[in-house]
């Protein structure tokens, strides 16, 4: 019986073609089951209106902490999602969930996001006249994938950019699914909170015009708005969160448009396109990571399947975003469909990601960067030689070279 | 064509502002939805309901 349950995630044929299996899955087992690294066997979504429906529903709970929930990684600790919080931190559903994303969701509308849209043009343009001025080819991870992202959430966070490679080494420790050890684990949350903590001190002691000087003066207050301990999960939270998806979205993106060329052109033909481009490389993703859990609180059913409480599923985003009841022709790149905005990966319902405004302004920008100044932009390699970082929840890449 | 909203699910994603900026805005306090023009002019109709299509949480309503 245990070998007709398959391992997950599964694998892909190259990092831009997704799986067969999420197609059979979805034709066939609304709730499919599958082998987490952990080895524990979870519910696994993979339709459209099946996905969305889960993350929209509160009877279903973000909160894996619980017994008998299913873990995702190799760590004893059983992964990101079902990793024990530190102090009071009480923000993860429900009503501390409401409390803490209203304080952090006004630093991310769109007027502030808009905002920043300029400063984020000069750091990508400065990032290009490095790459320029060094030469092809480059590799476009460690020449603007990665430093981009950083330098925005650090800026905007009041945190020195000169870190990031310690940023990125303790967020891919802490996503680990099969790549690092509970001490690794335990290290690195140690080690990013210790920065965190100190950084806090800091902006209490030199207070500047930035979201985690304003965090810290709220918490200071302690009306009740947000905890000190909350305070240092929020800090590591949006450091983790502000890089680590955005950096791989630029390569995903970049891998799409420039392994079948005519994606490109087409943009290089007509800039105005940029925003619809950068929604339906979003769309069609492959390679966005592990998915997303809910542990089960009561019995249901999903699309007619029972599902009891006390399980847990998992949901695709990605997946859900190749469902041809809801994108005709899913496999097709096509920046003109109507519905190109209504993909899931930026989740949906009350955890909707918080950073999306800004992941996209920083996607746009910087394709918008590309057509304007490296219209000859080309992979070095082709798609089917690009090397995804295995084991690690988010996906990703391990680098990407291209020339010019 | 008028609009109303769930404030209580709205979830700050700003995605109706992005798509129709004389229609929505986001209060300063907590990015929540503000409704501009409960009823909009024709013109804004098709930016409205697509505002509503890609709502996180299905916050916006319409009654068209």
């Amino acid at each position: 019986m245990t070998e007709a349950i398959p391992n997950y995630p599964f694998e892909q044929p190259n990092v831009l073609e997704p799986p067969k299996e999420w197609a059979e899955t979805r034709a066939k087992c609304p709730v499919a089951h599958v082998r987490m690294p952990s080895g524990d066997v979870v519910g696994l979504l993979t339709g459209y209106e099946e996905v969305r429906g889960l993350l929209t529903d509160p009877r279903f709970s973000r909160n894996l902490e619980r017994e008998g929930a299913a873990r995702m990684s190799t760590t004893e600790d059983g992964g990101v999602f079902s990793r024990p919080s530190v102090g009071d931190v009480d923000n993860k559903e429900g009503p501390g969930h409401r409390r803490w994303r209203r304080l952090i969701s006004r630093a991310f509308t769109v007027k502030k996001m808009e905002a920043w849209r300029p400063r984020i043009q000069q750091m990508a343009d400065a990032l290009v006249d490095d790459m320029v001025a060094k030469g092809a080819p480059v590799d476009l991870r460690a020449a603007l994938a990665l430093p981009l992202p950083v330098q925005v959430i650090c800026a905007l966070l009041g945190a020195p950019s000169e870190d990031q490679d310690r940023f990125a080494r303790w967020s891919e420790t802490l996503l680990t699914l099969t790549r690092y050890t509970q001490a690794e684990v335990d290290d690195a949350q140690r080690e990013f909170r210790a920065y965190a903590s100190d950084l806090i001190e800091r902006k209490r002691a030199h207070p500047g015009d930035d979201l985690l000087s304003e965090l810290t003066q709220i918490s200071d207050s302690e009306d009740g708005r947000l905890s000190h301990d909350e305070l240092i999960a929020t800090a590591v939270g949006l450091l983790l969160a502000g890089h680590e998806t955005t950096s791989n979205m630029i390569l995903k993106m970049t891998a799409m448009l420039l392994s079948e060329r005519e994606r490109y052109e087409a943009v290089l033909a007509a800039p105005g396109l940029v925003p619809d481009v950068v929604e339906e490389a979003l769309r069609m993703d492959a390679n966005g990571g592990v998915g997303i859990p809910r542990f089960i609180t009561e019995d249901t059913e999903v699309n007619g399947v029972p599902v009891k409480a006390g399980s847990t599923l998992f949901v695709n985003l990605h997946a859900a975003n190749r469902d041809e009841r809801k994108f005709p022709d899913p496999d097709r790149f096509d920046p003109h469909r109507e519905n190109r905005a209504q993909h899931l990966t930026f989740g949906a319902g009350p955890h909707f990601c918080v950073g999306q405004t800004l992941a996209r302004v920083e996607l746009q920008v910087v394709l918008g960067t590309f057509v304007r100044r490296l219209p000859e932009l080309r992979l070095r390699d082709t798609a089917a030689d690009l090397r995804t970082r295995e084991g690690v929840s988010a996906g990703g890449f391990e680098d990407m070279w291209v020339t010019w | 064509m008028r609009i109303t909203v769930d404030g209580d699910a709205c979830c700050a994603s700003g995605l109706c502002v992005a798509r129709a900026d004389q229609v929505f805005d986001q209060r300063e306090e907590d990015g929540s939805v503000v409704v501009l023009d409960s009823a909009p002019p024709p013109e804004h109709h098709e930016a409205v309901r697509a505002a509503a299509a890609v709502c996180p949480t299905g916050a916006i309503r319409l009654a068209e």
